[in-house]
């Protein structure tokens, strides 16, 4: 298997911290896993991204240029990455935030509430967290839901691992929507 | 220390370098590194090492030199247009025989430039780049445990050979995070005694200096000296890697971040039953010109793929010499070849 | 025999190799060697001192220094003096000796960083208002209408600005501790000079901080004068430009 992933958002909603849980999770269940964010200049103006590559053999370029999958939580990331999907794709969009309709008919698209349903469980800033569940139901090869909450650990800086316990509970509730 | 870990290439470069005993590091913010001299800032203060961020690339290289004359491990990291200003204190580190570590994570040029990952700094790492006959010893790994696994390897040779090494890596792997498990220290020791500056106590007073204008400081006497070293560096230290290569007839030729393309590409290559394969110089100066003619004996054609118009290539055409028919294929600005493209490139000329 | 009865008054410091140096008849590098090296076996601390030397024509003091040396490419004495007192801590004395153009022209950057930093050094910056060792070329400190290599109609302000006065810039920084501009032209000048320095060199022992003393220096060579003469010009042609005396001592 072989999957080029995009996380994009705008800075804060933990899109680089969703590609590197995904990634650790993924490192723990034996896959080769990679990832890059967008940087620099690039990252200027509010929006952020990154790159994550599983599968199954040794990783070439870290960088996506045509996912096969794309989590995005704001408008301007939409915009960004919707046309570059590959045909078949799978793009995950955020509801709360979204209002711009996706145009493509060859993609896979699916929409969640994340910010809402994130609020429900105690904080908006674990929607992320709700993508990923989802991403993961949709794509079970990438590592397993248990592997993702086991993986939160690690992945999570020391002054935010307080808001584990909603993270893991947004995980499953993403993975259970999906 | 053997779990996996998930780390960015800067900073596992960064903790390894602290590993290998590195508690001196001086250098001037630079995208794509600036997570080297953040991770630094954070960790020398743990471990009693010194962190400081210079006035300029200038003055951090100096730094690296005076703390190397005292007898520290001690590294410097900058991308491109940062290491162009840093070329005059190698030249001094080559001249005065000073072991430093200086990394560059290489960004696209000429001038500012751009800052996705670029492999355009070959002839200046390789070929000199600050003024005199003089080599630093250029390492290119290919990935992040490599990255990590080269860091203490650089530091060992740098202070087995008083020689500056650079490790050359580019933007993508210094900001792509990969699985690695973090390298354990080699513990080699080396004595500096007989020429550290540590005060001339009960000895003669050490100096440490490259201007050299009477005969008994014979400026000459010094060259010889570095070029034996040299040779001997070139002898004993060559490290290179191939990838189905054995019974190629197509041989990629690539270094670093391009590398990982071509694996991709020979993988794709042989399900079509093309016999590609693949040479990876790790260290680029000494270049393995000898194992590259070994590994080169029997294909049809050699392509050279690089992050840049083609300068490794003039080294590939060296080691073979005009008869093997040596082909390029670069991208230059940060722009990251194509695995397709380099697919096509082979498969058209086999089936010619 | 008459030696047994002779008292040694005067020896050559142990600090100061026996060698002959290069400097031309009239330049004041080998006074401020020898003032160094006085008040380096004075205070006991030839053991434990490195000198920094920079490019210029006291490029080769690590010579004349009984002391551990390392050179310093032009204008980066500061910064190499900062990495080795970095390794060495307040266990080593690191004294930087620098010229005008190694220290206020291609060197300032790391001149006003150092500086700025603290840094815990003592730094001899010579200034004779010239480029001594390159044949007499205009230095940063080269007087308004001063006559040299490049500047053969003397140093048009317009086009070259004013000479830099270093301590007053210096000054004008919260982290030094010291700093003092003297001269070497005369006897008082002279030992005005040794008390300055060793004030720089003990602040620094005692882990005070950064120390700079400024010390108007004769080029008669460069000068194209007289040794004699170069003492008068010094005197009355840089001292009015740069006045002598203490900026700050904390």
């Amino acid at each position: 298997m072989y999957e080029g992933l995009i996380f994009a958002g705008f800075g804060g909603q933990g899109v680089i911290l969703s590609g590197k849980l995904l990634c650790i999770a993924a490192m723990n269940e034996g896959k080769h896993v990679s990832h890059i964010p967008s940087y620099g200049a690039e990252m200027r103006g509010g929006t952020a991204n990154c790159s994550v590559i599983v599968s199954d053999d040794e990783i070439g370029s870290p960088l996506v240029p045509h996912p096969t999958a794309a989590v995005v939580l704001n408008n301007p990331s939409l915009i960004k990455f919707e046309p570059r999907l590959q045909p078949g794709g799978l793009l995950v969009y955020n509801t709360s935030l979204i209002d711009v309709k996706p145009q493509r008919t060859d993609i896979t698209i699916v929409g969640i509430d994340a910010n809402d349903l994130a609020q429900a469980e105690g904080s908006s800033r674990a929607a992320n967290m709700i993508a990923l569940g989802l991403l993961v139901k949709k794509k079970p090869d990438l590592c397993s839901l248990d592997a993702l909450i086991k993986a939160l650990d690690k992945a999570v800086s020391a002054r935010n691992k307080e808001l584990n316990d909603i993270n893991i509970a947004c995980l499953k509730k993403g993975y259970q929507a999906g | 220390m053997s779990e996996k870990v998930l780390m960015k290439g800067n900073e596992a470069l960064a903790e390894a370098a602290i590993i290998a005993g590195c508690r001196h590091y001086f250098a001037y913010p630079i995208t794509p590194q600036n997570e080297i001299p953040a991770y630094m800032a954070l960790r020398m203060p743990m471990v009693e090492g010194t962190f400081l961020q210079a006035e300029s690339e200038i003055a951090s290289i100096n730094m690296v030199y005076g703390a190397s004359a005292a007898g520290a491990r001690v590294m410097t990291s900058s991308s491109s247009p940062g290491i162009s200003l840093k070329q005059e204190g190698i030249s001094y580190l080559a001249g005065a025989e000073l072991p430093a570590v200086i990394v560059n994570m290489m960004r696209g040029g000429p001038g500012l430039g751009n800052i996705a990952g670029s492999q355009a700094d070959y002839f200046q790492a390789t070929k000199g780049g600050g003024h005199g006959d003089y080599h630093i010893i250029v390492l290119a790994p290919g990935n992040v445990q490599e990255l990590a696994d080269l860091t203490i390897r650089a530091f060992d040779l740098a202070d087995e050979y008083r020689i500056p090494v650079m490790i050359l890596g580019d933007g993508f792997l210094g900001q792509m995070s990969e699985p690695l498990v973090l390298p354990k220290p080699t513990g080699k020791k080396f004595d500096k005694s007989s020429w550290a500056l540590s005060g001339a106590k009960g000895r003669d007073h050490h100096i440490v200096y490259s201007l050299r204008l009477t005969p008994e400081h014979a400026l000459e006497e010094l060259n010889i000296r570095l070029q034996e070293r040299y040779a001997a560096i070139s002898e004993k230290e060559i490290l290179f890697d191939t990838y189905r290569a054995d019974d190629a007839e197509f041989l990629l030729v690539a270094f670093g971040t391009s590398s990982r393309l071509c694996r991709n590409a020979v993988n794709i290559l042989r399900k079509e039953g093309i016999k590609a394969g693949l040479f990876r110089p790790i260290t680029l100066w000494p270049f393995p010109y000898d194992e590259l003619e070994k590994a080169a004996e029997k294909v049809r054609m050699v392509l050279s793929v690089e992050m840049n118009a083609g300068q490794m290539i003039e080294d590939i055409r060296l080691a073979l010499g005009k008869d093997k028919d040596i082909q390029s294929y670069g991208k230059m600005g940060g722009v990251v070849p194509e695995v397709d493209e380099i697919v096509e490139k082979v498969r058209s000329y086999g089936t010619r | 025999m008459a030696q047994d009865n002779a008292k040694l008054v005067y020896d050559r410091p142990e600090a100061l190799v026996d060698r002959a140096h290069h400097y031309c008849p009239g330049c004041g590098h080998g006074i401020i060697h020898k003032l160094l090296a006085e008040i380096i076996d004075d205070a006991g601390i030839r053991e434990n001192t490195i000198i920094v030397a920079p490019v210029g024509c006291s490029v080769l003091a690590y010579f004349y220094l009984n002391v551990d040396g390392c050179e310093a490419a032009h204008g980066r004495a500061p910064a190499v003096a900062t990495g080795i007192k970095r390794v060495h801590g307040n266990s080593k004395h690191v004294l930087v000796y620098q010229g005008d153009g190694d220290l206020l022209a291609i060197g300032t950057a790391e001149t006003i960083h150092a500086a700025n930093r603290g840094e815990n050094l003592t730094i001899i910056f010579v200034n004779n208002a010239i480029y001594g060792m390159t044949g007499g070329q205009m230095a940063p400190t080269s007087l308004a209408e001063q006559k040299t290599k490049t500047s053969p109609y003397g140093r048009k302000v317009a086009d070259f600005g004013q000479p830099i006065r270093a301590c007053e810039m210096i000054n004008t920084l919260e982290a030094p501790v010291f700093i003092e501009r003297c001269a070497v032209n005369s006897v008082k000048n002279i030992l005005k000079t040794k008390k300055a320095l060793k004030k720089a060199v003990k602040n620094q022992v005692e882990g005070r901080g950064y120390s700079f003393v400024e010390i108007l220096s004769m080029c008669p060579t460069g000068w194209g004068i007289k040794p004699v003469d170069a003492l008068k010009w010094v005197e009355d042609a840089m001292i009015p430009y740069y006045p002598l005396g203490n900026f700050r001592d904390r």
